[in-house]
Formats: C-alpha cells, structure tokens, sequence
C-alpha cells in the first residue's frame, strides 16, 4: 500500500499537479518541505535587521520610507512562508524556537554587517537580486501553499532590487566618496552573495531528491552562473567592478567564468562564525523574549472578552 | 509675523510630531512582539512620515529658494525643531509605545478633525488625508490600551507605569505656542482650547476601559514647541541627519 | 509565564466591488478584531482590497482528500450539462 500511494504520490508531481495540505504525502517529503519554508521564512525575518539598521539613518526621506516599506515586506514574506509551512503541522512558535535555540539556520548572507549606506544600495541589488532568483522558480514548487506564497512574495519583491540598483545608482552618479562607497559595498556583498545559491552541484546532497519532488528546479551552479551572467552588465552600466579578477566573458559556454568561492568562510558563517551571528539572533531572541507580556495579555484579554460576552447571552437568555 | 512665514513655522510644528513620532515607530521594525504587529506599527510610521512629507514640502514651498523637504527636515539642529516632548520619549517597551501612541493619536484625530477646516487650502487637504489613517491608528492604539490594561496583572502594571511616565508630557499638546495662537487667528489652525476637552473625555474613556488610571501627580512638562527638548532629540537627529551632514549637499 | 500561542486565522480578501472574496492566506491574531486588522495590514497593503473577511482557522471545515473520486468524478460523463452537447443547426444565432 505504502509504495503505491508513493508511485501515486511522484506520479502526481510528474503531471505538474499540485499537492495540497491534506493529500497524503511522504513523510520525507514534508520534512524536507517544512525544513525549507521554516529556513526561508526565518532568513526573511533575520533578513530584516541588517537594513532595519539604517531606517533611522536614511538620508532623505524618499530613502527611508522606501527603506521601511520595504523591511516591512520582508516581515509580510516571513509571515507568508510561517503560514504555508504552518500547514504541514509545525506552529510558527515552534518554529521560531528552533530558531531562538540555534537549531533551525537561516541565509548565511545575514550575518554580515551593514556599514554603510551603500550597503542598502547593494543588499537590494545584490542580496535580493540573487533571492529573486532562487525564489521564482519557487512559484512553481509542488507544494501548492509554498507555491502561492512564493508568488505573493515574488511580486512584491520586484521593488526591492529596483530599490536597492537605484540607491547604487545615485552614488555612482554623486560625489567620489560617494562612489568609493558604492564600490566598497560591492567588494564586501559580492562573494557572500555568490555563497547564497549554496554549495556546489557536486556537494550537495539534497538536491536530486528536491529536484525530483519538483521542490528545486535549477541547480544551485546552473542559479550561481544566471547570477554572475546578469549582474556583470549591472555593474558595467554603474561604472564600478566585481571583485573577481578570474571574471572573463567564455565564449565556448556563452557564459561568464567566474573564481573559485571561499567555501571555508561559508562554512564558517553558516557554522555560527560569521561577523554577527551572535547579534542577529540575539536581536531575535529579545524581541520575543521583550514581547512575551504582550502577547500573553492580548490572550487574556480575549479569553475575558469571550467569557463576558457568554455571561452576557446567559443572563439575556435566562 | 508676515502670513507667509507663520504658515510655514506652523506647518514645522506639525510636521515635526508625526516625523518625530514616525522616527521612533520606524526603530520598532524587526523588533515587534509579533509579526503582525511589527508590520502595523510600520504602516503607522509610514502613515506619519508621509504626513510629514506633505508639511515638510508646504514648508519648502513657503521658504523658496533651493528648499525642498530634506533641507527642512535634515537641516535643522535641535532648538528649531518645534515637535511636543511627548514624540521624542523613547519606545523603553510596547507599553510605552502605545500609551505615547494612544495620547498623540487622540490629540492627532481631533486636531486634524479641525484642521481639514482650515481656511488654508493646502493644510485642510493635508488634514483630510491624514484624518483618515490617524482614525485608524486610534482605533488601533486604543484597543491595545484596553487589551493590555485589562490584560493580565503584569501588562496592567507595565501600562500604568507608562501612563505615570508619560502623562507629564501630555499638558504640552495644549498649551499653544506664539504661533499656534497666531495661526488660529489668522484663521488656518485651530482653537487648542476647544480641543482640551475632546482629548480630555477620550483619554478618561479609554482609561477607565482599560482598568488604568490618571496619575495623582500632575506636574506638566513643556518646553518642546519652543526648541527646548528632552535629551532624546539630539540622539534621534544625531542619527537621522548623519548623512546629510557628514556629506554636505550630495545627492542621496 | 504561559505560551499559549495566538489562534491561526484565514483571510479572505475582496479585490474590488463585484468580485468574490477570495482566500490570500493566514496570520495569526488574539481576536477577531485584531484579525481583522491584521489582515488589513498584512494583506491589503497595496490596495488589494476593499473587504476582509476572517475565520477562525479550527472553524474551517473540508471534504477528505481521499474521497476525491467518489465527490468530483462522477461528475465527469455528465457532458449533458454543457451547452456544447446540442448539435443544432449553424444559421441559428443568438443562442
């Protein structure tokens, strides 16, 4: 019976049918599902703090209501990817505790700390550039409620990178400094959002199942080249280079070659070592911690509300 | 005070409480206590920094010249920022939050309820589509009094100790300032005395639904409208203008 | 202190007059009222709506998936119901 509902099951995603919440699936399946939107959801709600830094600091006011519109949807797409993963049975609060207790991860990107301004110019150029390109595919996930989140969030998401190339842009455009400071941002952003596509084809495990379970559509390398294809004549038209002196147009591949990453500094950061790991989830943690009171009393008020309202109809009836 | 010039140093007196305001909402992103509530307080901030644009762009019009909504509102050191002490308290925890959002939202609501009639054209429909979100945010900061003053034993505790922080500040939304009073006798603000009361009936309601009280001492704060601030604000313009200042006149 | 976790809530939004409200997904809030807003800030945010509506997640009830062919197929050989069935002649119009 088992290897027949898992022949239905794959055959089911071979069709392009969408699997939704109740339909029976495997186990592995859900975990691997659950374990993804959890670590998605989680990276956009980490993802938040580098650039909450610079909302008080922006320097116009165009800039910093674009900035908290913008940190805002990033806390609607964590809320979207909670919910989905919500409906493979684990609750937001267990999930935030697998992140609180160092159990669940997050994008590594994260943990590298926002220095200057330039660095929202590169964060949403870059960094969003490179979710963009990971999460479309994601539109078309098997798991239908992953699916539809991944769709709001795409849409939404088109005004990040436009956000941040346009911030690149205005710098190029200004003063030196203002443009040594655009060129710094590319150095430091450049090869952590390379390490964002995750380890190389070889060296990752999971992939050939994910793909199978139509969860991955590309490979992590066949994403890193798109990156590397599409961001090279961004910088050209911003006038500042990639930190990559192996970066050459392969005319044989009809893509660029690009070095070779600092796996070690990857494993580094994903290990806990990054520059501010300990910050980031600190910052989580208090934030929950500082919020238990409030969401507790909202609780109790609704409890008392509902008992006063049933006392109400009681005595009406009676 | 020519009309020109009073129009534009009143339209700094309330552009910079909902900016002042909207600045301190704006530091709770990515910190909320829940998700959702993270994403509300931000359409506040949003809400109030908006409506400041909207004032801050009158005023650059108003003064001419190379003006525009950045000089006006990075250019300024503390003693000509003209926001009530109230806005500039800090967030401390949600129960400040919401009490300093609960008083300004209630002041906020009745005076632009009079401002969008204004005999100044560009004030009453800055106050028209104001009305319309600070509506809302009272409704909001209202309902987290209540739920929290009437929550459990400790968030009753740490509201009143917020109401008992910040009540000192609210005397300062009605005492007029030299301006305020010009303004409403050239006719485009209105009357704080007619307001006083407005605020006064509300604020009393919502207390009292939410199980808190008004504290007995009764000393007001004031200072503010004048330029004469708590502390906090050169902190918060300190980080606000960084930039403009530390690269003078580039482009952002 | 209790953890007891705010209620899961769907929402359903309406896009414009005349349209169905149609469910956009879930949030979690500690009543109605905060349901209701919080969907209106979560999920309206650019201008997708003009009504909400919200229902308590555990108050949402469903058909079980496995009952899939005996619920929808036998609706399958019923072509009789579709205005395509009739064969009637090409010079009548208005039909």
């Amino acid at each position: 019976m088992e290897i027949n509902l898992e022949e239905s099951f794959q055959k089911r995603i071979d069709d392009e049918i969408k699997i939704e919440p109740r339909d029976w699936m495997p186990e592995k399946y859900r975990k691997t599902l659950l374990r993804q939107i959890s670590q998605h959801a989680h990276s956009e709600i980490v993802g938040m703090l580098p650039e909450a830094n610079w909302i008080t600091r922006a320097p116009n006011l165009r800039r910093k209501v674009a900035l908290l519109a913008k940190v805002q949807d990033e806390a609607g797409h964590g809320l979207y990817l909670y919910s989905a993963a919500e409906t493979l049975g684990m609750s937001r609060d267990e999930m935030l505790n697998e992140l609180h207790s160092g159990k669940a991860k997050y994008s590594s990107i994260f943990n590298y700390p926002t220095l200057t301004w330039a660095d929202m110019g590169a964060i949403g150029w870059l960094v969003d550039g490179a979710a963009i390109m990971n999460q479309v595919p994601l539109c078309r996930a098997s798991y239908g409620p992953y699916a539809r989140a991944m769709v709001r969030v795409c849409k939404e998401e088109s005004f990040h990178q436009r956000q941040g190339y346009e911030i690149m842009l205005t710098l190029c455009q200004g003063t030196p400094e203002q443009k040594a400071m655009a060129q710094d941002a590319l150095n430091r952003w450049w090869w952590p959002s390379m390490m964002m596509f995750g380890p190389n084809d070889d060296n990752s495990p999971n992939s050939a199942q994910s793909t199978k379970w139509k969860i991955k559509r590309f490979s992590n390398d066949e994403l890193r080249q798109k990156f590397v294809d599409v961001s090279l004549p961004q910088a050209e038209i911003l006038g500042i280079t990639i930190p990559d002196p192996d970066l050459k147009w392969n005319e044989a591949r009809g893509h660029y070659d690009f070095g070779v990453i600092n796996w070690d500094e990857f494993n580094e950061v994903v290990a806990g070592n990054g520059p501010c790991n300990k910050q980031r989830l600190k910052a989580r943690v208090d934030a929950w911690e500082k919020g238990a009171w409030v969401r507790e009393a909202a609780v109790a008020y609704a409890e008392k509300r509902e008992k006063r309202n049933s006392n109400k109809e009681n005595s009406n009836a009676a | 005070m020519a009309e020109k010039d009073l129009l534009y140093n009143y339209s700094l007196h309330l552009a910079d409480n909902s900016m002042i305001l909207g600045q301190r909402c704006g530091e709770w992103c990515g910190h909320g206590p829940v998700l959702e509530q993270d994403i509300a307080l931000t359409n506040i901030a949003l809400d109030l920094i908006g409506e400041a644009r909207s004032l801050y762009q009158l005023a650059a019009e108003l003064k001419g010249g190379n003006a525009n909504e950045d000089t006006v509102a990075f250019l300024r050191d503390v003693l000509a920022y003209k926001n009530i002490l109230l806005v500039e308290q800090p967030n401390t925890d949600w129960a400040y939050t919401i009490v300093r959002q609960f008083f300004y939202d209630v002041f906020h609501f009745y005076l632009h309820s009079e401002l969008i009639n204004s005999a100044e054209p560009r004030l009453s429909n800055i106050a028209a589509k104001s009305l319309k979100e600070v509506t809302y945010h009272l409704k909001w900061s209202s309902e987290w009094m209540i739920r929290l003053g009437d929550g459990t034993d400790m968030s009753r505790e740490k509201m009143q100790e917020a109401v008992n922080g910040l009540w000192e500040y609210t005397g300062e939304l009605y005492m007029p300032s030299d301006i305020e009073e010009q303004a409403f006798e050239a006719g485009f603000a209105p009357d704080l005395n007619i307001l006083k009361p407005l605020w006064q009936e509300k604020v009393e309601d919502i207390l009292a639904e939410s199980t808190l009280y008004i504290p007995e001492r009764n000393y007001q704060q004031k200072g503010g409208k004048k330029g004469f601030h708590s502390e906090h604000l050169g902190f918060i313009l300190a980080d606000m203008q960084f930039l403009q200042r530390a690269y003078p006149g580039a482009n952002w | 202190m209790s953890n007891k976790e705010w209620p899961l809530w769907e929402v359903f939004i309406r896009a414009k007059q005349g349209l169905n409200h149609k469910h956009v997904g879930s949030l979690h809030a500690a009543d109605v009222q905060m349901a209701i807003e919080n969907a209106r800030d979560v999920y309206t945010r650019r201008m997708e709506g003009v009504s909400i509506w919200v229902v308590e997640s555990k108050n949402l009830h469903a058909n079980e998936p496995s009952q899939q062919d005996e619920l929808f197929d036998p609706a399958n050989d019923k072509i009789y119901r579709h205005p395509t069935f009739y064969i009637l002649p090409e010079e009548l119009n208005h039909m």
